[in-house]
C-alpha cells in the first residue's frame, strides 16, 4: 500500500525534500497532488533515513509545502508498450497525445533498461544506404551504430536527418524497419516538420513519436530519451524489427541535465555540466546495437546543435567519445550554398570497415574512399595556400588538387534533397573525380581496382 | 557475518550504519540482492559504499553485509581467453545465467569451479619450498603454460604432491610448514587488487616490446616494462591504436582493459581475437589474451576497479616470467568515475572536479609495471608494459588526466585530429611524441636489426623537423623561394610521412611490418635521400629526380612481405643506378 505523504519541508527549483518518510527506495516513482487538485510526476534522487529528495517532471509552479500531497509508487518510471505504439504519438512522459485509443500494453519496462552484456553483442555490419554520398562513400551508416549528426543552430540538421529517415534501406533486404522519433526540447514548428515529413510518406505508420517540447518541464525531458529508447529495444529486441533512432536535440538534454544537477548543488565538471554527463550520455548511447541471435537492431541518430559551432564543448565532445563516429555540418559549407553541408573531413565513421567493401557494397570502396579523403584534404591545404599566395603561386600539381577539391565540394557533396543516390552512383562520382588527378598520385587505391573502374584519361 | 544498515542511497553511493570493525576497501554485499560494494569512507560511525551494480530500488533500513575481505580477485588456470567484467565476473558466464542483458545482483566466479586442468609437478615431495616457487604447470592455452606458485604466506617442506587433472579448488600439494602445520595448495589463489604483488627486485627495460607499427618500433619505441600514454581527441584513433597493439605486441600474454568505453568495440575483440593468428607463434591470438570490458553503461564504481583487476592478473602472469602488455582503454574513464564517487563524497575537489589525489593514484597504477625478477625458484624475470590511452576533453591536453600521466610514462604517443581528418593513421603527431627509452633501445636494433638504424632514424625525425620549418616558409612566399636541396627535403619528409609513417591497420599486408623490414624501408627512403642530394650537386634535374619511377617503387615497398625481403636490395640497386652517381660506393 503506498503511503502518502504532506511533509514537504523545502522546495527548491525542480527539487522537493520530502521528510519522515518511511520506507522509500531509491529511483522510485512519485507522484504529486497539486493544492489546485492538479497531479504531476516525480522520483526520488536521494533517500537518506527519513528525507527523500524528489525530482518533480512538471513544474512546480503552484505547489506548496502544506497541502501537496506525496505518494511513493513502490516502482521506477515505466513505459508501456505493445506493438500498437507504431503510428502513434506520445508525449515526453510516454502518455499518447494524439486522439487515438489508450495503448494496451503488452508489458511495462523500466526506461533505464539493463545494460548488453558486451559479450551478447553481435558487430554490426551490414551497411545502410542512405542516398547521400557523403555518408555513403565518405563516412558509411552501419545497422546498430550510433552515429550522431554535430550542427549547429540555423544549419540544415532536420532537413537531413528527416531525409536519412525517409530514405535509409538496407541493401538487398526486405526486413520489418520502424522510427522511433524523439523530440528534445525542439520549437513546435520543428516537430510539426518531422511529423509532416513521416505523413507524407505514410512512414507515419512504422513511426514512434515521443514529443518534448521547448516550453515543456525540462526535466520531462531527462525521461524522455529514454522512453524512446525502451521503445526501440522493445520493437527491436522483443519483435525484431530494425529501428531507427533519431533524437533531437541532445544539447537541449544535456541543458536539462545541467538545471537538475545546479539545482542539487553538484559539483560542476567542465562549463557547469555535472561530471557524471559522459556516464549519463553513455546509458543511453550505448542502447544502441544487435544482440547475438536475435533479428532485430537499433541504429541511433543523435542530432545535437553545437553551441557557437564548437566542437570541443563538453556536450559534442563527450557525445564525439562515446558515439561510433559523427558527421559534422559546416556552416562554411551551408553558405556556399551546398546541400547537405556535410564536412567530410571531421566528419567520422568508426564501423565503415565492417560495414562496406566485397559482398556489402564493392571491394573498391575502402581504397576509394580513403583516396578521396586524401585528395581532398591535400586539396583544401592547395585552397589555403591560394588564399595566402593567389592561384598564381601554386605549382600545376596544387592546382589540380583545388579544382578537384571544388569538384568534390560541388558534385559529390551536393546533391538534390530528395536525390536519392545508389552506391554504385556514388562510388562511380568517385572514380571520375579521381581521374582528373595524375596516376602517380592514386597510392590508396589497388591497381587492378583503377583498372577496373577508373576510365583511362590521357594525363 | 556483520550486518548494517542502509541510512542513504544516492546514486551509486550507498552510506551504511552499524558495520562494526568494518576496514576501509572491505567488500560488502549490499540490498535483498546482495550487490556487491566496496567501503571506500568511514566516518561518525557511517560506511560510504561504492556500489558495482545500478541502486534503483535500495532504500534506508535495507540489510548491508560485511564480508570481512578486501576485493580480491581468484588467479589460476582459466584467466587467460577470459572476457571478465570491472570486478571479475565472467560475462559469458552472466550472459548464461540471465541473457543478453546483465540482471542485477548476479554472481559468479572469476575461475570455473568444474573444469579440470592436467597438473605436471616439477618439484618433488620432500622439497623445500618458499613464496613464489614453482611447484608445478599447467598448460593453459597452446601457446600458455600456466606456472602454479606458492601462495605468499607458505613456507616449508612439501610432504605430498600430486599429477593428473584436477579443478582450481581441489589440493595438487600439501606443504608442512616450520610451526608444525600443513597448507593444502590448490591451482587457485587470491589476491586483493588494490595491493601490489611482491617482486625479488625491480630493474631496467633494456628491449623493445616490438609492435610492428613502424612508427612506434622505429621513431618511438617502447621498451618491455615500460610506459606509455596514448592521448587523443576523439576520431584520433586511439582504440585502434590500442586494438594494433594488443595483436601484433611480441608480449607473451595481453591484458586488455576496456574501461568505460564502447561495448561495439568490445565486441569487436571479442569476434576478431579468435580468428587472428598470433605472427610470434602461430596461435589464435585470444589463447594470450584476457580482456575486461567494463563498458561505458556499465556500473561506474566497477569501472573503477577494472584497472585494478587488469593489473593484477598482469602481475600475476609476470610473476610466472612472462612479458606482459597491459593496455587501458581509457584511463580518463577511469579517472571520470574516481570523480564521481568523489563528488557523491563530498570531497573538495581539485582541478576540473578531479579529485586532488588524482595524480598520485595515477602515478601508483603505473608503477606497478615495469621489469622484475620475481620471487621463489626457479629465477625468472617478467615484465608488465603499461600502455594506457587518455581522453582529454577537447583534445586539450593540459587538462588533469593527460598531465598527470605525462608526469609518470615514458613513452608519449600524442595523437592529432588533424593528421586524422588527412586519414593519416596512425595519427601519431610525430613533432610532439617522445619516447625516453629511445637511446637505450637504439642499441638493441644496432646489435640485432642493422648498425646503421640509429643514424637513420635520427636522419628521418631531422628531415621532418626541418620539413615542419620548411613548410612554414611555403605557407608564407611559396615553394618558389626554396633551394634545391630544401625541395629534396620536402619531398623526402613526404616520402616518409606517406610511405613509412602512415600504415593501415585495416590492410593484411600493411597492418604489420617486422623490425628488419622496417629498417630496410627506411633506409631505402634516407638512401634516396642521401643519393638525390648528391646528385643534385652533381647537376641532376631535380625535375628528373623527383619525378623517377623508382620513387614508387620506394612507396610500393612497403607492402612486400617477409619472403620478399630480397626485393629490397633490387629497389636499392635501382635507386642507385637512378641517380647515377657511380663514383660513390655504397654498402648493399
Amino acid at each position: 500500500m503506498a503511503k502518502e505523504y504532506l511533509t514537504i519541508k523545502d522546495v527548491i527549483g525542480p527539487l522537493l525534500f520530502v521528510e519522515k518518510v518511511v520506507d522509500v527506495k531509491y529511483a522510485e516513482l512519485v507522484e504529486l497532488e497539486f493544492p489546485s487538485g492538479k497531479r504531476g510526476r516525480g522520483q526520488v534522487l536521494d533517500i537518506s533515513k527519513d528525507v527523500a529528495i524528489v525530482q518533480s517532471f512538471e513544474s512546480t509552479q503552484g505547489l506548496n509545502t502544506t497541502q501537496t500531497r506525496v505518494k511513493f509508487i513502490g516502482r521506477g518510471l515505466e513505459l508501456n508498450v505493445s506493438k500498437d505504439m507504431l503510428g502513434r504519438v506520445f508525449n515526453g512522459l510516454g502518455d499518447p497525445i494524439d486522439d487515438g485509443p489508450k495503448i494496451l500494453p503488452d508489458k511495462r519496462l523500466d526506461i533505464n533498461g539493463e545494460s548488453i552484456n558486451p559479450y551478447e553483442r553481435d558487430y554490426p555490419a551490414d551497411f545502410i544506404e542512405t542516398g547521400i554520398s557523403a555518408i555513403d562513400g565518405m563516412n558509411p551508416l552501419v545497422r546498430g551504430q550510433k552515429l550522431p549528426i554535430f550542427s549547429g543552430s540555423g544549419l540544415p540538421h532536420s532537413k537531413l536527418a528527416a531525409q536519412i529517415a525517409r530514405e535509409s534501406r538496407v541493401l538487398g533486404s526486405q526486413e520489418e524497419f520502424a522510427v522511433v522519433f524523439a523530440a528534445l526540447g525542439i520549437t513546435f514548428e520543428e516537430a510539426n516538420f518531422f511529423i509532416d515529413q513521416f505523413r507524407s510518406t505514410a512512414a507515419i505508420e512504422r513511426a514512434v513519436i515521443f514529443v518534448n517540447l521547448a516550453n515543456d518541464p525540462p526535466v520531462e525531458r531527462l525521461a524522455t530519451p529514454r522512453m524512446a529508447l525502451t521503445a526501440a529495444e522493445y520493437l527491436a529486441f522483443d519483435l525484431g524489427m530494425h529501428v531507427l533512432v533519431i533524437m533531437t536535440d541532445m544539447t537541449y538534454y544535456c541543458e536539462a541535465l545541467r538545471e537538475v544537477s545546479s539545482a542539487r548543488k553538484e559539483v560542476p565538471g567542465r562549463r557547469g555540466y555535472p561530471g557524471y554527463l559522459y556516464t549519463d550520455l553513455a546509458t543511453m548511447y550505448e542502447r544502441a546495437g544487435r544482440i547475438k541471435g536475435k533479428p532485430g537492431s537499433i541504429t541511433q541518430i543523435p542530432v545535437l546543435t553545437m553551441p557557437d559551432d564548437d566542437k570541443t564543448h563538453p556536450i559534442p565532445d563527450l557525445t564525439g567519445y562515446i558515439t561510433e563516429g559523427q558527421i559534422i555540418l559546416s556552416r562554411d559549407i551551408h553558405r556556399r550554398n551546398i546541400y547537405p553541408p556535410i564536412d567530410v573531413m571531421p566528419s567520422l565513421s568508426r564501423l565503415k570497415e565492417k560495414g562496406i567493401g566485397e559482398g556489402k557494397t564493392r571491394e573498391d570502396h575502402s581504397g576509394l574512399s580513403n583516396q578521396l579523403f586524401a585528395a581532398y584534404a591535400r586539396g583544401k591545404e592547395a585552397q589555403e595556400l591560394s588564399i595566402i599566395l593567389g592561384e598564381a603561386a601554386l605549382s600545376d600539381l596544387d592546382k589540380t588538387y583545388l579544382n578537384f577539391a571544388t569538384n568534390f565540394e560541388t558534385q559529390y557533396v551536393r546533391q538534390g534533397e530528395d536525390e536519392e543516390r545508389t552506391i554504385e552512383q556514388t562510388l562511380t562520382l568517385g572514380w571520375s573525380l579521381l581521374s582528373e588527378l595524375p596516376r602517380s598520385e592514386l597510392k590508396r587505391v589497388r591497381e587492378e581496382d583503377i583498372a577496373k573502374y577508373m576510365e583511362t584519361k590521357e594525363v | 557475518m556483520v550486518k548494517g544498515e542502509i541510512v542513504r542511497v544516492a546514486g551509486p553511493l550507498v552510506v551504511a550504519s552499524d558495520l562494526t570493525d568494518a576496514k576501509m576497501y572491505d567488500v560488502v554485499k549490499v540490498g535483498p540482492e546482495r550487490l556487491m560494494g566496496e567501503i571506500i569512507e568511514l566516518r561518525g560511525g557511517l560506511a560510504s559504499i561504492q556500489v558495482y551494480e545500478e541502486t534503483a530500488g535500495l532504500g534506508p533500513g535495507d540489510e548491508v553485509l560485511a564480508t570481512g575481505a578486501p576485493l580480491s580477485l581468484e588467479l589460476g588456470p582459466g584467466l587467460l581467453s577470459s572476457i571478465y567484467d570491472g570486478v571479475q565476473r565472467p560475462l559469458a558466464v552472466l550472459a548464461e545465467k540471465s541473457g543478453s542483458f546483465i540482471k542485477r545482483g548476479i554472481e559468479a566466479p572469476g575461475l570455473s569451479r568444474t573444469k579440470k586442468w592436467s597438473f605436471d609437478p616439477s618439484r618433488k615431495a620432500g622439497d623445500q619450498v618458499s613464496p613464489g616457487d614453482i611447484i608445478g604447470v599447467v598448460q593453459e592455452t597452446s601457446i600458455i603454460a600456466h606456472k602454479i606458485m606458492i601462495p605468499q604466506d607458505v613456507e616449508g617442506r612439501i610432504s605430498e604432491i600430486k599429477k593428473g587433472d584436477f579443478t582450481v579448488e581441489e589440493d595438487v600439494a600439501v606443504i608442512e610448514m616450520a610451526d608444525g602445520g600443513s597448507a593444502p595448495i590448490q591451482m587457485m589463489q587470491r589476491w586483493p587488487v588494490r595491493v601490489g604483488r611482491p617482486y625479488a627486485a625491480k630493474r631496467n627495460p633494456s628491449e623493445p616490446l616490438i609492435t610492428g607499427q613502424r612508427v612506434i618500433d622505429t621513431l618511438f619505441p617502447i621498451a618491455k616494462g615500460g610506459t606509455a600514454c596514448v592521448p587523443g581527441p576523439f576520431g584520433s584513433g586511439k582504440t585502434v591504436i590500442q586494438h594494433q597493439l594488443a595483436k601484433w605486441a611480441d608480449a607473451e600474454v595481453i591484458i586488455f582493459i576496456g574501461c568505460g568505453e564502447r561495448g561495439n568495440e568490445m565486441t569487436d575483440v571479442l569476434l576478431e581475437f579468435p580468428e587472428l593468428i598470433d605472427p610470434h607463434s602461430g596461435k589464435p591470438l585470444m589463447e594470450r589474451t584476457v580482456l575486461i570490458a567494463n563498458t561505458s553503461n556499465m556500473p561506474v564504481a566497477a569501472r573503477e576497479a577494472s584497472i585494478y583487476t587488469g593489473i593484477t592478473i598482469a602481475e600475476y602472469f609476470r610473476d610466472m616470467g612472462y612479458n606482459v602488455a597491459l593496455q587501458a582503454d581509457s584511463t580518463s574513464r577511469w579517472a571520470e568515475a574516481l570523480r564521481e564517487i568523489s563528488g557523491r563524497l563530498e570531497e573538495m575537489p581539485g582541478e576540473e572536479g578531479y579529485p586532488a589525489y588524482l595524480s598520485s593514484r595515477l602515478a601508483a597504477f603505473y608503477e606497478r609495471a615495469g621489469v622484475v625478477t620475481a620471487l621463489g625458484e626457479p629465477e625468472r624475470q617478467g615484465s608488465i608494459t603499461a600502455i594506457g590511452s587518455v581522453s582529454p576533453p577537447g583534445g586539450d591536453l593540459s587538462e588533469p588526466v593527460v598531465q598527470s600521466t605525462l608526469r609518470v610514462v615514458k613513452v608519449f604517443w600524442g595523437l592529432e585530429d588533424k593528421l586524422a581528418y588527412e586519414r593519416h593513421f596512425p595519427a601519431i603527431n610525430w613533432l610532439i611524441s617522445y619516447s625516453l627509452y629511445a637511446e637505450k633501445l637504439e642499441e638493441w636494433w644496432g646489435e640485432e636489426i642493422d648498425k646503421n638504424f640509429r643514424a637513420e632514424r635520427r636522419e628521418a625525425l631531422r628531415l621532418l623537423q626541418i620539413e615542419s620549418e620548411l613548410r612554414e616558409i611555403v605557407r608564407l612566399v611559396g615553394v618558389e623561394a626554396l633551394s634545391s636541396n630544401e625541395r629534396l627535403i620536402l619531398e623526402t619528409a613526404r616520402t616518409i610521412r606517406e610511405d613509412f609513417l602512415q600504415q593501415t591497420a585495416f590492410f593484411d599486408l600493411d597492418t604489420y611490418t617486422s623490425p628488419k623490414r622496417q629498417f630496410l624501408l627506411l633506409d631505402l627512403i634516407i638512401t634516396w635521400h642521401t643519393l638525390a642530394i648528391e646528385a643534385v650537386e652533381n647537376g641532376m634535374s631535380l625535375e628528373k629526380i623527383v619525378t623517377s619511377p623508382v620513387r614508387e617503387k620506394i612507396a610500393r615497398a612497403k607492402l612486400l612481405t617477409d619472403d620478399e625481403i630480397g626485393e629490397f636490395a633490387q629497389i636499392k640497386e635501382a635507386i642507385i643506378a637512378d641517380l647515377e652517381v657511380s663514383e660513390t660506393v655504397v654498402e648493399l
